[in-house]
């Protein structure tokens, strides 16, 4: 282990339902204040491989059932949530989960969970200043805000833990073009200036390399690629899968994904 | 006139103390989805506990009143620790039944203890808090169960609204899932529900044990007017809950003294289907927000 690796899952099996084996020997390290992105198609595992860090598993029936996860030199597979948030790591969730029925503040001061007790107003002076649309709809309910406002809430509410470790789940999922440009914008933002070690699960590639540091390719269960972000966007199959740019600039056909696919296994 | 007037503060001060029981019995059902079957005998519990405080350890009010609302706060947590946790997880019709098994449990040991017979409390209440308004009378006990009723509305409004714990409470039984990965304690916040379920149905129990006098049949069956109470409200709403053991309150009352005393357990809930009828959720049920 390197000595700036702040998390490293080392050949992890995750099965659900002690029958459904989703991860199949996944390995990842994710450097000390880096962006590390996860790519891949619908089903591949990302979101797993991010519940399998946070122990969110735990609630779904899942289970580490091979490999460890070693953060900060502590082995935190199985952990259940409470504890593992409490070490600094927090997961934003897939399509956002707001606490509809609270207002925004309300929201945001639900990620103090970890702390409680503490003071706050800082920290809410710091995610109004991050997410300006925020501080004009603080009291109203979290149910009647838009899908770019709510994604800034979750992270904000997030943020408000202070946490060392953040994994997004697909941020861009469902939101107008600008509006992931303007997130993707502050998440490189919150990096760069909180020095917070970020996995960002992806099926946006393009925006996702433009900001990681390093990148990994989910393929059913499995990492399929990985590779400082530059090169991954030179990397001529990632072009033409995952970036939208074919050789000859059509689009592919599924056969063609398909034999990729294939051909993928013997990477 | 009077009369009207007299029948209006009865129905309020019950109603009150009807909102405050079902506010616990919401409680539970907000952050955990459980339906408590037990509540109508936490608050006899919480009856009984004040009787041996102050009738055989004659303990100053003062003192038995605090130790009861504690002894009835750990009871709840204890419960929760005891039956519910380890259920947590399992389909929730188990944990319903289980709630059911606990209410026979309680009122097996207190009829064990205490027998089916009629307690009343000493006469504690200074006849100063009675009101003599004209020749409406208001006995010290109605007035000081609106009073109870309103400062811990009070107490518990502003604990959800303000106080950090209040506000985790809200977030499990908005989105579990999302208030699980920030690291809200999901366990604790069901403890703390059963806590203050069963502390405000230990007041409501001792407050209404000083109108009718404490029986365990008697407190254990008023227990089952929460759930008129809750489904008028909303199963859902804190507020609703209130509002809608006020209204039962009322129409008891009005019900009993306007029409008769045998329809008194009837008019309520025939109201109550009508207003279902036009409301399905309740007078303040949650109206799913769609918009997301
Ligand atoms: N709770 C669960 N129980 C059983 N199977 C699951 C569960 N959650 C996800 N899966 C399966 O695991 C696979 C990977 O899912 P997921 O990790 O959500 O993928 P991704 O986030 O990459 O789209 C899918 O085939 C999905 O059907
Ligand atoms: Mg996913």
């Amino acid at each position: 282990m390197q000595e700036d690796t702040l998390l490293q899952l080392n050949n992890i099996s995750v099965v659900y339902s002690d029958v459904i084996q989703v991860l199949k020997g996944v390995s990842l390290a994710v450097t000390e204040k880096h962006i590390a992105c996860l790519l891949g198609s619908n089903g591949a595992g990302k979101t797993t491989t991010l519940k399998a860090i946070s122990g969110l598993l735990k609630t779904e029936n899942g289970k580490v059932t091979d490999g460890d996860i070693v953060y900060e030199k502590a082995l935190i597979q199985n952990s259940p949530p409470e504890a593992i948030t409490r070490r600094g790591i927090i997961q934003v969730l897939e399509g956002r989960q707001p606490f509809k029925y609270l207002t925004i503040e309300e929201n945001l001061r639900v990620g103090t969970a970890t702390r409680w007790g503490k003071p706050y107003g800082k920290d809410l002076e710091m995610i109004y200043d991050y997410f300006p649309p925020l501080r004009k709809r603080r009291k109203t309910l979290a149910g009647y805000c838009s899908g770019g406002e709510l994604q800034m809430l979750v992270m904000g509410r997030a943020l408000m833990a202070h946490p060392k470790l953040l994994l997004l789940d697909e941020p861009s999922l469902g939101l107008a073009p600008l509006v992931v440009k303007e997130i993707f914008d502050i998440i490189e933002r919150i990096n760069r200036e909180q020095g917070t070690t970020i996995v960002l699960v992806e099926q946006n590639a393009n925006m996702a390399l433009r900001i990681a540091h390093y990148g990994y390719i989910m393929e059913n269960g499995r990492i399929v690629m990985e590779g400082e972000a530059a090169d991954l966007k030179k990397n001529p199959d990632i072009k033409e899968f995952y970036l939208g740019m074919g050789a000859g600039g059509d689009a592919k056909s599924y056969r063609d994904v398909k034999s990729y696919k294939r051909r993928k296994r013997w990477l | 006139m009077d009369f009207f007037i007299q029948l209006l503060v009865n129905g309020l001060s019950i109603g009150f103390l009807y909102g405050l029981a079902a506010m616990g019995f919401v409680m539970i059902f907000k952050s955990s989805s459980v339906l408590n079957f037990a509540h109508g005998e936490l608050m006899a519990l919480g009856a009984f506990v004040f009787l041996v405080l102050i009738g055989w350890a004659e303990l100053p009010v003062y003192l038995a009143f605090p130790l009861t609302l504690v002894f009835c706060f750990v009871l709840g947590f204890v419960v929760e620790r005891l039956f519910l946790r380890p259920l947590i997880g399992e389909p929730l019709i188990y944990v319903i039944m289980l709630t059911v098994g606990l209410a026979s449990m309680f009122k097996g040991a207190m009829l064990l203890i205490w027998g089916g017979n009629l307690y009343t409390f000493p006469d504690f209440l200074p006849e100063g808090l009675a009101i003599q308004w004209g020749s409406v009378n208001i006995p010290p006990v109605y007035a000081v169960s609106i009073v109870i009723g309103l400062i811990f509305l009070m107490l518990f409004g502003l604990f959800f609204k303000y106080s950090s714990q209040g506000i985790y409470m809200r977030s499990v039984a908005d989105n579990q899932p999302a208030a699980l990965s920030l690291g809200v304690h999901v366990r604790k916040v069901f403890a703390l529900s059963w806590a203050i379920a069963a502390l405000v149905a230990g007041m409501s129990g001792i407050v209404l044990g000083i109108i009718n006098g404490i029986n365990v049949h008697d407190l254990s069956s008023i227990g089952l007017k929460v759930f008129p109470v809750v489904i008028l409200g909303g199963l859902d709403s804190i507020g609703g809950a209130v509002i809608g053991g006020i209204i039962i309150g009322l129409l008891e009352t009005f019900t009993g003294g306007y029409l008769s005393t045998s329809l008194r357990d009837v008019v309520p809930y025939i109201v109550l289907v009508f207003i279902l009828m036009v409301k399905p959720y309740g007078l303040f049920g949650l109206v799913e927000i769609e918009r997301v």
